[in-house]
């Protein structure tokens, strides 16, 4: 299925529709002093599609997503989000693109509710002024019930409703991960980021999760693109992988190609490098 | 009537992001509001007033603005005496150059003079974080100081160097000067108090208090959601400074009448403030209140039981009120950085099950 050209886009085995390129990086490399962390990698994003990025540990998974994200600027290389060159931005510029996404380490605000954190999600379309706030009259108000309400909508889908007033600080681990990727849905991404979304949680967290993350890409055809080392949950879950190893690309294509690709099966059973 | 949140039902998100959520306290809040505005200021005497409520409401204004810098914004702030230095001089050189505007407005506008003076000291905080903030907004406050005493011009070239309230009337009472009742300064700090102390609390339930909370708890993952860090930070300066600003002017044109700068805005008062929030609760409107509260009772307590009734000395009173302080401080930085303010969220959370212990 050689799925990984048609500029038009393609139709997935499940026969979802996908679009065409949403994001695309040119060759990209990512030096941090003497540290190469990314090696001239070039590939995309489609619209619609489910990405993975894998390979072993400090291949440079997170790196990539960084860049992709705009918190990095690559050394060299180009990116491109809807087919613009993107330039160096501030981090919350990126966020006003549409790009939303997760942590390895979970980035949560523990001090405040989960509802809270949920609605920080939505700040950058919250636009009434400090006047209009401190007297909790016309625009600040009707804004307020307005986006508490989409939130609303996001509690239920990800099923954390009998935690809405608890403070995240008191949350068990695989409920913060929850609530993290609610914030980051709350903000109606075009393109969602995952760093190891399920790490460190059991067999049955993961199983919700690779449904609410299947569902919010049929739902809302949010396009997806997540880091994950379970081998299991990425070939179930995504449409293409990218697999990194030492900073550079070895593999790149449906699951099945990867799984059967020489230079991946080498690279997770740890032949040594030449 | 047992204090219960089942069957209070909210069918509507205004009602579920309500002040008070749970009918009773709602009640006690209408009740303590009743009390204050209508029953107070019929006894009130000048003893009180001078002694406790007066300066417990102005404190109160204080501890919410810097309650928003510290407990919302978790930026640190020991420039507190400093920025009620503004105020002070604000007002006094706002009312001695136009007498015939009301005494409201000037308090307002030494509030905004002050909110732009905290954005210029806040500046640096976007560079610098936790103790070395700490450091630059003590040297603003040493500045500040420093200022008021050297340029005659903020004191009116006066003599001694201090500044006096003029006379000045709201709705046909004396709200400044010899002349201003017990029960008129109370009304007049009560109004502004109850004011700002409802802007506090919008502020901090919506949007940009979300910000402040968000570059407190982690500003990197902040900025990535999209919070613009100098405008969050920059807003927390401004609103807490506006705050401290309409503490300072009050502190001076109703509290004390004429004031000089070391003695009256020094580093004890930057402090004093910084005191009340964390005892009362880092990040809580009512903890503000509650430190507030304590802090200026405490030593009228001490005075009027270990000295008036016991016999002790002034001075060992005064020392025991400083330990006592001292340890609470170290008490709840270690075992409750949240303050009074939790202990009281803990105990009603216990009340709410009660009798039941889970
Ligand atoms: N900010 C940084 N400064 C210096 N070196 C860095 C930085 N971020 C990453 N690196 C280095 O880049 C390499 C790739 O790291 P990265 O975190 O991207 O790997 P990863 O594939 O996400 O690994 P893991 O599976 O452990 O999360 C590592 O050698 C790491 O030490
Ligand atoms: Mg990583």
């Amino acid at each position: 299925m050689p799925v990984s050209h048609a500029e038009e886009g393609y139709v997935t085995a499940d026969g979802r529709q996908i679009g065409g390129t949403l994001m695309e990086l040119k060759n990209i490399t990512l030096r941090f002093g003497g540290v190469v962390a990314i090696k001239d990698i070039s590939f995309d994003i489609r619209d619609g599609e489910i990405r993975a990025i894998i390979g072993p540990n400090g291949a440079g998974k997170s790196s990539m997503l960084n860049v992709i994200s705009g918190f990095y600027v690559p050394t060299e290389g180009d990116v491109y989000f809807k087919k613009v060159k993107r330039g160096p931005m501030k981090p919350y510029e990126v966020a006003r693109l549409g790009i939303a996404r997760t942590f390895q380490n979970i980035a949560l605000f523990d001090g405040m509710s989960v509802l809270d954190n949920i609605m920080t999600g939505r700040l950058t379309m919250m636009k009434s002024g400090l006047l209009s706030q401190a007297l909790w009259y016309g625009a600040a108000a009707r804004e307020e019930y307005a986006h508490r309400e989409k939130v609303e909508r996001i509690i239920d889908f990800l099923e954390i409703q009998n935690i809405r007033k608890t403070p995240v600080g008191r949350l068990p681990y695989g409920l913060k991960k929850r609530v993290e990727l609610a914030r980051a849905l709350a903000a109606e991404p075009k393109l969602l980021l995952l760093d190891e979304p399920m790490a460190g949680m059991n067999v049955e967290e993961k199983e919700d999760m690779s449904r609410f993350i299947l569902d919010l890409n049929d739902e809302f055809s949010t396009t997806i693109c997540l880091i994950e080392h379970d081998m299991g949950v990425v070939m179930d879950l995504s449409d293409r992988v990218v697999v990194m190893d030492y900073g550079r690309k070895i593999g790149d294509g449906t699951p099945d190609e990867v799984r059967n690709n020489q230079d991946v099966i080498d690279a997770y059973l740890g032949v040594a490098h030449d | 009537m047992l204090y219960r949140e089942a069957g209070d039902f909210k069918t509507t998100y205004s009602e579920d992001s309500q002040t008070f959520p749970i009918r009773f306290d709602r009640l006690g809040f209408y009740v303590t509001l009743l009390v204050a505005f209508g029953l107070v200021p019929l006894f009130i005497n000048d003893y009180w007033a001078n002694a406790v409520f007066v300066p417990f409401l102005i404190y109160a204004i204080a501890a919410i603005g810097l309650n928003i810098l510290v407990g919302y914004a978790g930026q640190v702030s020991l420039g507190t005496g400093g920025f009620m230095a503004v105020g002070a001089y604000a007002v006094y050189k706002l009312m001695t150059s136009f007498p015939d505007v009301p005494v409201l407005i000037h308090v307002l506008l030494a509030g905004g003079i002050t909110a732009l003076v905290g954005v210029l000291f806040g500046l640096p905080s976007l560079r610098i974080k936790g103790f070395y903030l700490a450091v630059a907004t003590l040297a603003a406050q040493f500045f500040l100081v420093w200022l008021f005493n050297k340029v005659p011009w903020f004191y009116n070239y006066s003599a001694s160097g201090q500044i006096t309230v003029p006379q000045s009337k709201m709705l046909g009472f004396y709200v400044t000067g010899a002349q201003t009742s017990a029960s008129a300064k109370y009304l007049f700090c009560l109004v502004i108090l109850t004011l700002l102390a409802v802007i506090a609390r919008n502020l901090t339930r919506g949007t940009v208090g979300r910000k402040w909370m968000a570059i407190r708890d982690m500003d990197i993952a902040a900025e990535i959601i999209g919070v613009n860090p100098l405008n969050a930070k920059l807003t927390a300066f401004a609103v807490s400074s506006f705050f401290i600003g309409v503490a300072g002017a009050l502190f001076f044109a109703v509290y004390l009448g004429a004031a000089e700068v070391t003695e009256a805005f020094g580093i004890q008062k930057s402090f004093l403030i910084l005191f009340m929030v964390i005892i009362g609760g880092l990040g809580s409107i009512f903890g503000s209140f509650a430190g507030a509260a304590f802090l200026v009772l405490l030593p009228v307590f001490l005075k009027n039981v270990l000295v008036g009734q016991l016999g002790w000395p002034t001075d060992l009173a005064a020392h025991l009120e400083l330990m006592i302080v001292g340890a609470l401080i170290v008490g709840f930085l270690i075992a409750e950085p949240h303050g009074m303010a939790q202990l009281w969220r803990l105990a009603k959370e216990k009340l709410r099950l009660w009798p039941f212990p889970h």
